[in-house]
């Protein structure tokens, strides 16, 4: 028998809201738009949704700040800048389930008093812009036939993954370098053009239509506590079926591998290379969920789950992902720009044998020093899979 | 005023105003944070993090110096996180740093080295990263030079440059680990839109951007036995070089200055204030030719506004940005270079001496002036007019080298027949001053009357705003100026060339209607030079006005047209003001060059 | 294809002559050119009226603004962990074998560049890339060399004019 750490018994639980095709998008948006704002921001907040992109900032009180801000133009930005490696669920819900999203978009205009919505889109995902474009003329005819004085439009992203941060994404929307803001003013105060701006994640915004559509209860009764509601995950790596998963929040890791993995996981890497390795001993105390007072460790993440098996060296996986955030760091503050160089070339010294294993430790100690000292969340989680993996995988980062 | 707040530093109550920083908390506190991206002329960036605290209950730090007071926050400044954490992110910009410390001209006056020092960074076993970077060091242009080994991203020089100047000639450029400051295409200096102004120097912190200096040349000609040196010096200089050599900012060192000058050697030290004087008669003349050319005789071709031309970071800022107002400024040269073509002429005539043994050294607050003194248009005197421009900073290194104790040097005076002065060529130095001293004589010339002002300061036109405006009504005329009789004489002033830009913008669009305007490139004017004393702040800079204007106060004689030299010049060998020989010597024209 | 000069006013009508255009302008001119010229830049600066520099340290920040002759058709294949997991390598050595360029490189022909880039997003799919907008999926070596056939045929058919 194995274990189990949480409070309640809990198997995998499939979900099935996103990707459900509905074909209701009109129905939810006219019905929606005709209760008061109040009452879909309460809908929002007794459903405990938390943001989908990683954050998990939560969905109602980011609607309600900025409901409350006095301002003659606000934003409702769709945050499809999915950069995250081994993320790839909000791609799909773009090209399945548009309406859900712009939706969903359009009710969050009306909540917070705004005319104008953007998505975001990556660079990457270029190819999904005519569909788009087509979902979107379709989508504000309807409007125009409700008399809902909404529009929307597409911005392309051109490559950066910073840009995903909220504050680098108003910087790149205003024709600039995709370099975060100082914080605060937060968005919901000031953000994109200095406007009051909700910026929510793809997936957020699908599960806003569902709670929307059957009532935050629905969304509720599912997960565990502080971790309400399903999630989209995107499997990848050592599985033998990968793809994206609708599963509810508070899962055991070891339920997840026991359906994912290959029979010989070694590592799942929670949140992507900015989230945890959790290595096979921990599998089973660890909870895939916002932080709470679960029992054992919780773990949130945007979705990415990537799992490696014994074939894998925890070296090359470290080396790959400092690689990608010394490229992608924006560069402006001197603990990301210096200190992912430095684990870089630091972890290849090391492997090299041209500075001692000790070094390790000094680099766990500034794996720290960017967590507390860098200016947004890129720097600030670099340490996450770097510390993982160096406590865990000690031994393949030397020899 | 905004409401007041109450926060603890290191546990001590602080009351501040509400939107004040932890940085400015601290600071009226008497708590210091270290800092590197913060400046005070610039826009918060808070992208370097040496200035992190620690705020009770949260986990991460916050950068001082963007983190706005609340009521209630509880601040440590040197808890053990932070000192730790302070510590590894100087570490990590001295990883990324070109440390060869005695080997920078800027050793000494680093702000990474002295946190270095501060820190105690004895064991620094980072990565070094200089060897991962293909560094280039970019000494094509006259006045600058950018070595990207020693920067260190804090972008103080791309917010200057944008934000004071409205050059945009850096910007950062790439991302991540090869994100660095550049020009456009990563083009030499030279080769940009760049005015020269040097303010991006005065306010690197490293030795990322410093001047060209030309101390090894200056000695050598002083060496030369055969070559007879002459040295010039700007007005701001001798309010800003104490400051290099033991004296607080705001000390008249003139006296000192030249004793000093004399001790390194140089065979004439006269005053570019006479030049400055020269420049007032010169320019004075050609205000009133063009207004009365376009008032009298109605002459379409003649161009209003007239702006200043003794600012070279100016000029080549109009030359760049708009070319099609070159027709504006007054084709007076700078006083620099009227110095410069004199001394190889009248000077070199006077004191019976072959030009081309004479060697013309200048000492300006100015970096821009050392691309002026290279340009081909400058070589009237048939020689290079003026063959070094140093620095005051690399004056004060001369007088450190030679072992001159500064501080307890005799006054003395400067050589005559180029080092007369008045108080008018002396506020030269100041945001202002050139407006004020044409005032002086222009005003006196037209009505035979002093400008109706208190002690002839003329404090519209003085102050530290960006741009200042003052109309002078002209009444009582004398005969032959009559057709000025009631006219109100529009001027403005903009210094800092961002301000200039905003000027010339109103200008362009038609609705600025002024019929001379002060330009300087600099905040502040020469005052706030690019040649001038690390650091610079607006309370620096004021402190150095004031002993500007003090020095103008206690000058005997304080109209440009009073200058005895100046009287003198124009008997013996120039005739009269705007004339053939002048023209010849000291006007000049200047080139449109690319915007972008 | 369009002078530069009128493709660039023709993206500034559409999308504005103001700081925020300024990223649909460079795409839309990366779209047709492939890269961005100094000239192109500067005509940007221009249009928009802002210094060029800062288009410079702008288009220099994203990945997918290049600012360096490429060829007609850019190939980006992902390096990040579960492609290169998954054959990252052998797929970049199929493309170098097959076109006899390097990574960065553009062939001869001016018909491809090679480049690599972080992740696409198709994680599941791995290896995966991108030729221009197109993606590719599942990549295998054998599929590679089908790909850059295709692409390659099309030249032959006219369509793929260099120039």
């Amino acid at each position: 028998m194995r274990e189990r750490t949480m409070s309640t018994n809990y198997q995998l639980k499939r979900a099935d809201f996103i990707f459900k095709n509905e074909n209701d998008w009109e129905e939810v948006l006219s019905k929606s738009i005709s209760r008061p704002p109040q009452e879909l921001i309460n809908e929002l907040i007794s459903s405990e949704l938390k943001g989908r992109g990683g954050a998990g900032f939560p969905t109602g009180l980011k609607w309600k700040v900025s409901s409350e801000v006095k301002s003659d133009v606000k934003y409702v930005i769709c945050n499809a800048d999915e950069g995250e490696p081994g993320t790839f669920k909000d791609r799909e819900i773009l090209s399945m389930v548009p309406f859900k999203v712009l939706t969903a978009i359009a009710i969050c205009g009306y909540v917070i008093g705004a005319k104008e919505g953007f998505i975001y889109l990556r660079g990457e995902y270029n190819f999904l812009k005519p569909e788009l474009l087509k979902a979107i003329n379709e989508f504000e005819y309807y409007c125009k036939e409700i008399k809902l004085d909404f529009s929307i439009k597409i911005f392309m992203g051109s490559g950066a993954y910073i840009c995903g941060e909220e504050t680098a994404l108003f910087e790149s929307m205003e024709g600039k370098r995709g370099e975060p803001r100082n914080k605060p003013p937060y968005p919901t105060l000031s953000g994109y053009m200095g406007k009051p701006t909700v910026i929510n994640n793809v997936e957020t915004l699908a599960h806003t239509y569902t709670i929307f559509k059957y009532g935050s209860k629905r969304f509720y009764d599912l997960g565990v506590q502080y971790s309400r509601g399903s999630k989209l995950f995107s499997v990848s790596g050592d599985t033998p079926k990968p793809g994206i998963y609708e599963l509810e929040l508070g899962m055991s890791l070891s339920d997840f591998v026991e359906e994912f993995g290959d029979d010989d996981t070694k590592a799942v890497q929670v949140g992507g290379a900015s989230g945890f390795l959790v290595p096979r001993k921990r599998f089973s105390e660890t909870n895939i969920g916002f932080q709470g007072k679960l029992v054992g460790i919780s773990l949130p993440t945007g979705g990415s789950m990537m799992l490696f098996n014994s074939s894998r060296s925890m070296y090359n996986v470290l080396d790959n992902y400092l690689n990608f955030f010394a490229e992608e760091s924006c560069g402006q503050c001197t603990p990301c720009r210096v200190g992912c160089q430095q684990l870089l070339k630091g972890i290849k010294a090391v492997k090299r044998g041209e500075k001692n294993a000790q070094y390790l430790d000094k680099m766990l100690k500034l794996a720290e020093t960017m967590q507390v000292t860098a200016k947004c969340g890129l720097g600030q989680s670099v340490g996450n899979s770097f510390s993982s993996i160096v406590e865990n995988f000690r031994e393949e980062m030397i020899y | 005023m905004g409401k007041n707040l109450k926060i603890t530093i290191n546990g001590a109550t602080v009351e501040v105003e509400k939107g004040a920083s932890i940085l400015e908390a601290a600071r009226q506190a008497g708590v210091i944070i270290p800092t590197l991206c913060y400046h005070k002329d610039l826009c918060v960036s808070g992208n370097c993090r040496v200035c992190v605290v620690e705020l009770a209950g949260q986990k991460r730090l916050s950068p001082a110096c963007a983190t706005p007071c609340e009521e209630g926050m509880e601040v440590l400044t040197n808890s053990l996180k932070v000192r730790n954490s302070r510590k590894h992110i100087i570490e990590l910009l001295l990883s990324e740093h070109n440390a060869d410390c005695t080997s920078c001209y800027k050793n000494g006056k680093c702000e990474l080295q002295s946190l270095a020092s501060e820190y105690k960074i004895m064991n620094q076993d980072f990565i070094n990263l200089i060897p991962y970077h293909n560094y280039t060091i970019d000494m094509f242009s006259p006045s600058i030079i950018k070595d990207d080994s020693k920067c260190i991203r804090c972008q103080r020089c791309v917010r200057t440059c944008a934000e004071l100047q409205g050059v945009n000639a850096l910007t950062m450029s790439y991302k991540g680990e090869h994100a660095k400051i550049t020009t456009f295409f990563e083009k030499a200096m030279n080769d940009v839109v760049c005015t020269n102004c040097g303010q991006c120097i005065n306010h690197c912190p490293t030795g990322a951007l410093v001047e060209k200096n030309y101390i090894e040349e200056v000695w050598n000609a002083i060496a030369d036995k055969t070559k007879h040196v002459v040295v010039q010096t700007a007005p701001a200089v001798r309010v800003g070089l104490g400051e290099e050599l033991g004296f607080d900012p705001g000390e008249r060192v003139t006296g000192k200055m030249v004793t000093a000058l004399k001790r390194l050697g140089f065979d004439a030290v006269m005053d570019t204030d006479f030049t400055a004087d020269l420049t007032i008669m010169e320019e004075g003349t050609e205000l009133l030719t063009r207004l009365k050319k376009a008032i009298v005789d109605k002459d379409p071709n003649i161009k209003l506004p007239m702006a200043t031309s003794c600012s070279p970071g100016w000029i080549k800022f109009i030359e760049h940005m708009y070319p099609e107002y070159l027709g504006n400024l007054s084709t007076c040269k700078s006083p620099q270079q009227m110095f410069g073509a004199l001394v190889k002429t009248y000077y070199a005539k006077a004191r019976n001496l072959d030009p081309a043994n004479i060697i013309s050294v200048s000492i300006m607050p100015c970096t821009a002036k050392k691309f002026e003194a290279n340009r081909p248009e400058m070589h009237d005197s048939g020689y290079r007019d003026v063959d070094f421009v140093l620095t005051t900073r690399e004056l004060a290194i001369m007088i450190k080298q030679a072992g001159i104790d500064f501080l307890k040097l005799e006054d003395s005076h400067y050589d005559r027949l180029m080092g007369e002065s008045t108080g008018a060529g002396v506020i030269f130095g100041a945001t202002g001053g050139v407006m004020e001293a044409a005032l002086r004589t222009a005003y006196e010339l037209v009505t035979g009357r002093e400008v109706p002002f208190e002690n002839l300061n003329i404090n519209p036109v003085r102050g530290i705003e960006g741009i200042r405006e003052a109309t002078i009504k002209i009444e009582n005329t004398l005969k032959e100026w009559s057709f000025l009789e009631g006219v109100e004489l529009k001027c403005a002033i903009a210094h800092g060339l961002a301000n200039a830009k905003i000027v010339m913008d109103e200008v362009k669009s038609g609705k600025a209607n002024y019929h001379f305007i002060e330009f300087m490139a600099c905040p502040g004017g020469c005052l706030g030079g690019g040649g001038q004393p690390l650091p610079t702040s607006p309370e620096i800079r004021a402190r150095r006005a004031k002993a500007i204007y003090a020095e103008d106060a206690g000058m005997p004689l304080r109209k440009s047209h009073l200058n005895p030299e100046v009287v003198k010049i124009y008997k013996d060998f120039l005739v009269a003001p705007c004339g053939e020989m002048s023209h010849k010597l000291l006007h000049t024209k200047y080139t449109p060059r690319k915007r972008r | 294809m369009k002078p530069i000069i009128e493709l660039i006013k023709e993206l500034a009508d559409k999308h504005g002559r103001n700081r925020h255009s300024l990223l649909p302008i460079l795409q839309g001119v990366v779209e047709q050119e492939r890269y961005l010229s100094e000239y192109s830049m500067i005509e940007i600066a221009r249009e928009l009226d802002i210094p060029a520099t800062e288009v410079y340290g702008t288009a220099t920040f994203y990945t997918f603004l290049d600012y360096k002759k490429m060829g007609k058709n850019i190939i980006r294949v992902c390096k990040t962990i579960t492609c290169s997991m998954k054959g990252e390598k052998q797929i970049l050595l199929a493309i170098e074998d097959m076109l006899k360029i390097k990574i960065g490189e553009t062939t001869q022909d001016g018909l491809f560049s090679l480049l690599q880039t972080n992740c696409l997003g198709l994680c599941h799919k791995a290896p995966a890339m991108l030729i221009n907008n197109e993606v590719y999926t599942d990549l295998t070596p054998e599929k590679i060399r089908e790909i850059l056939t295709m692409y390659m045929n099309r030249k032959d058919e006219g369509e793929n004019n260099v120039n």
